[in-house]
């Protein structure tokens, strides 16, 4: 170590000395983050590595060093590789991860962001748009639109990103006709405007011999609207939301000293000396006793410290505060809620299971979610909607969601402060989706059982008992296992109850007496009751001939607070016995069974079920959905509405 | 608000971050001006103190004025200072009179930093670097995970957006947080000059000559130039095409030198 004195250098060393000089008139305030998109033969390093060359931002040496290496392999100069400066890209032609390069016109500054095209690589393209600016979107004149120019339309759209200029590339493969520059630019818009995003311009260029890119193209003189660059420079920096109410994300509380420090990020609005602030969740409130600076100022910085702005604060009253929470004014507070719907995309391999418990990140904020449904899919390419009934969302898919957090977290929606109304999913230590919050779900009643809250939490869903009745051979264990594999694939913990479980175990000591089978329903009833009670949805496919013993199970439920749903599977006695599955008709006929239902025993169907299902008339698929619909319907009684919103 | 304004904010939410995220995070420094930058925004978000320890990697090629600089700024700011130095490899006889400047750098960095990693249990790396410097940095996340052989797997990095990054590690990792990877050359000095940020004196001209990137000694190459002020290295910097590191010996030894650096753990 040196051991040099203090007296040996200046105060501030070599602080260069300073110069009374006129504040700059920075064009740096206006700096615009570009993100460039589009399928991935499109032309996207050409192009960037051509607006590098042309605005003579590429440093001394380097577009010589590749002019060497293009030679050497006996290639034309190749402007991508101003851009794709690893190894692997100029082995395989395919940019492989975001990067950032910086150019500047005579009127601003820019920072590209190029945003790779590669299908597998979206994450990186997702990374890249979310804090662009604006985008240009890469389209080839020769190739049209292709799967991919759609899914990056949609997902820009998605992002909230809406200054949108789209470069018609390769103009020079198709002799720069006006037609078919005027074909694309008539299907793209329509698919644009399905998600409400107009561009700016459609630019016809060539970018590997620099048409449209900074002077207009003797080439295609038809055209007469602006040129790439001229496009570009319209565009604004995305302001931060200054107009808004407050939200300040607490970062963290330092206690580096005495005073309690209350550090984070100012999402919108302003904050001064004085203003009260109201913590959500939780809801105590405060008023800014100071703001602190390093070095510190004399005097004291009131503010007011604007949107984007980096604040540490400290209180009048000694608050616990702790990361997380939002400071905002208590009369206009964002919401704090658990349940909402979101538009999600998914780019994680594994994918997004209905039902599963995931951590979601909000702002600063950090709470398991339960992904309480998956009410459609969308194909980000076509805009179709999806089935739905997978329940997943798999990798580069979109889907409408409904969430519920295992404690409140505070948001806001409708692109109020957009910063909070958009949340990640964690997949392990990454990233493995995101997803706008489009609306705040009413928290359902929670009913019955010892701990309702809490099991329901746990799960998403609260237990019930779907109760099928029917004729051996009506159809109900078929329906019974169909429906129990539909509601798990949704998520939805289900149990089957039927005679053969009973039989053989629990009520193995019983006959078919009318006693015997009064009990043995007594006894299902009573364990459906307590599976219910402990969340799981109890398909109960049981004959149990007699109204009054299914009476008396409806009632026992309905005494628990267990939500109980009759379901008559009805088929004609003559299409049973044809079905016959397990051969009891024959051997009732035969006489080797006594008091069998239908045959030497009464069947009472029931006067006015929940459900009536015709097997003989709808197919087992149809059925199970309105078998399902019933179910999740006493499952979660908040989700009957449905979402009927478009994107 | 302003860009450097924006920059300054970005910056102190990503070290709030990485501070609260990490259980044992250490600032890297190497005196340099954008070290510099980066101990003066570390001063602002933890409103004058600082939290975690600040490490320099000692090559022992150090410039004496850089030494100097040191002695002077961990007085000045007063932070707890690590210096680390591979020993093992010097008592080898790795050094530029010997061997190449790719081997130096990988040994008296690379290989100190993991040391030095290894010996105090860091788990969390908050470092200087810039997208603008060199291609491969250009490609960087704010939160850059590095496995325990200090890898960098740049084919596969987790995705970050709307302000949520990796900040967990496993055991051995680390994570290198990068709250300068926007900003530009031109930012930090004008930066430098808006803040009045103490810096060492050979980013200044004398005697026509000035150092534009300083590293090790044998491998710092000064530029030609006048500029005496910040005002002029500005002016400078606005017409030169040269780039930054074009006096960095190590970088363009070989071809793709600096992609083989990172890769296997240098900044």
């Amino acid at each position: 170590m040196s051991t040099i004195s203090d007296a040996t250098l200046p105060a501030t060393p070599a602080a260069a000395p300073t110069l009374a000089k006129k504040p700059e008139q920075s064009p740096q305030t206006d700096h615009l983050q570009l993100v460039v998109v589009g399928h991935v033969d499109h032309g996207k390093s050409t192009l960037i590595g051509r607006l590098l060359f042309d605005t003579h931002s590429v440093p001394d040496g380097k577009a010589e060093r590749i002019e060497a290496a293009c030679k050497a392999e006996g290639m034309e100069f190749e402007y991508a590789f101003l851009m794709d400066a690893l190894l692997e890209e100029q082995a395989q032609n395919i940019t492989m991860d975001t990067t950032r390069v910086p150019f500047r016109t005579e009127r601003r500054s820019f920072t590209i962001i190029d945003a790779p095209g590669h299908k597998e690589f979206l994450k990186n393209m997702i990374t890249g748009a979310a804090s662009a600016d604006a985008a240009v979107l890469l389209v080839d004149a020769h190739e049209g639109l292709r799967e991919q120019s759609r899914r990056h339309c949609f997902l820009l759209s998605l992002l909230g990103l809406r200054q949108i200029v789209v470069a018609v590339n390769k103009m020079d493969l198709v002799g720069y006709k006006p037609e078919v520059f005027e074909a694309i630019r008539a299907e793209l818009g329509e698919f644009l405007a399905k998600l409400g995003v107009e561009p700016a311009h459609f630019v016809p260029i060539s970018a590997k011999h620099g048409e449209g890119l900074l002077k207009h193209s003797e080439k295609m003189a038809w055209y007469r609207g602006p040129t790439l660059v001229e496009a570009l420079e319209k565009f604004r920096a995305t302001p931060p939301a200054s107009g808004g109410p407050l939200r300040l994300s607490v970062q963290d509380v330092y206690r580096f000293d005495a005073r309690r420090i209350i550090a984070g990020l100012v999402e919108s609005g302003r904050v001064s000396v004085g203003d009260e602030i109201e913590f959500v969740p939780g809801g105590k409130r405060s008023r800014v006793k100071g703001i602190e600076t390093w070095p510190a100022k004399t005097p004291p910085t009131l503010g007011p410290v604007g949107s984007g702005s980096e604040v540490a604060i400290t209180l009048e009253d000694e608050l616990f505060v702790e990361r997380g929470q939002i400071g905002a004014p208590a009369s206009d507070k964002p919401y704090e809620a658990r349940t909402f719907t979101a538009r999600v995309f998914w780019i994680h391999d594994t994918p997004l299971r209905s039902g599963e418990l995931i951590p979601l990140k909000l702002g600063t904020q950090q709470a398991e979610a339960r992904v309480l449904g998956i009410q459609r899919t969308l194909d980000a390419v076509t805009l179709e909607t999806g089935t739905g009934t997978t329940g997943e969302v798999k990798v580069h898919e979109v889907a409408e969601i409904r969430l519920r957090v295992r404690k409140p977290i505070a948001f806001d929606v409708g692109g109020k402060v957009p910063a909070l109304g958009r949340f990640v999913l964690m997949r392990g230590r990454r990233i493995g989706g995101g997803g706008v919050i489009d609306s705040v779900v009413d928290e359902p009643v929670a009913i019955g059982g010892r701990n309702p809250v809490s099991r329901s939490a746990i799960l998403g869903h609260r237990g019930c008992i779907v109760w099928m009745t029917g004729l051996s051979g009506s159809g109900k264990s078929t329906l019974a296992q169909a429906l129990e594999q539909r509601l798990l694939s949704s998520g939805v913990l289900s149990a089957i109850l039927d005679g053969d479980v009973l039989r053989t175990g629990l009520s193995r000591n019983l006959g078919f007496t009318p006693d015997d089978r009064s009990e043995n329903l007594r006894r299902a009833t009573e364990l459906a009751i307590h599976l219910a009670d402990a969340g799981v949805v109890v398909i109960a496919a049981l004959i149990s001939p007699f109204r009054a013993d299914r009476a008396l199970a409806a009632e026992r439920a309905k005494e628990r607070g267990v939500p109980f749903a009759e379901i008559f599977i009805n088929a004609p006695l003559a299409e049973c016995e044809r079905r016959d599955p397990k051969q009891l008709y024959k051997k009732a006929r035969a006489g080797q069974i006594q008091q069998f239902t239908g045959i030497d025993s009464p069947y009472e169907a029931p006067i006015s079920p929940d459900l009536e299902i015709r097997t003989d008339r709808s197919t087992v698929a149809e059925s199970v959905e309105r078998l399902a619909d019933m179910a999740l319907g006493l499952a979660r009684p908040s989700e009957q509405t449905g979402s009927g919103s478009h994107i | 608000m302003t860009h450097l304004d924006e920059l300054e904010s970005q910056s102190i939410y990503l070290m709030r971050e990485a501070y609260h995220g990490f259980q044992k995070p250490a600032m890297l420094w190497s005196m340099g001006k954008d070290s510099n930058v980066l101990l003066w925004l570390a001063k602002k978000a933890f409103c004058g103190h600082m939290p975690f320890p600040v490490v320099h990697i000692d090559t022992t090629y150090e410039f004496p004025e850089m030494l100097e600089f040191r002695a002077w700024a961990q007085k000045h700011y007063g932070f707890d200072l690590t210096v680390w130095i591979n020993k093992e490899a010097r008592a080898r006889g790795i050094g530029y009179e010997t061997t190449d400047p790719v081997t130096v750098t990988h040994e008296l960095k690379t290989v100190a930093l993991q040391q030095c990693l290894a010996a105090n249990g860091y788990d969390a790396l908050i470092t200087g670097i810039r997208r603008d410097e060199d291609s491969t940095r250009a490609k960087e996340r704010y939160f850059s995970p590095r496995n325990a052989e200090f890898e960098w797997d740049y084919k596969d990095q987790p995705p970050e957006f709307w302000n949520h990054f990796t900040t967990e590690s496993g055991p051995g990792e680390h994570v290198r947080v990068q709250p300068l990877l926007d900003w530009t050359e031109i930012d930090i000095w004008r930066y430098l000059d808006r803040e009045k940020v103490p810096l060492p004196g050979m980013y200044f001209s004398r005697n026509g000559e000035r150092y534009r990137s300083l590293g090790c000694m044998p491998i710092s190459k000064p530029v030609k130039s006048d500029a005496k002020t910040i005002d002029d290295i500005i002016e400078e910097l606005k017409v030169t095409k040269v780039s930054e590191r074009a006096g960095r010996a190590q970088d363009h030894h070989e071809r793709n030198a600096m992609q083989k650096l990172r890769a296997k753990g240098f900044m």
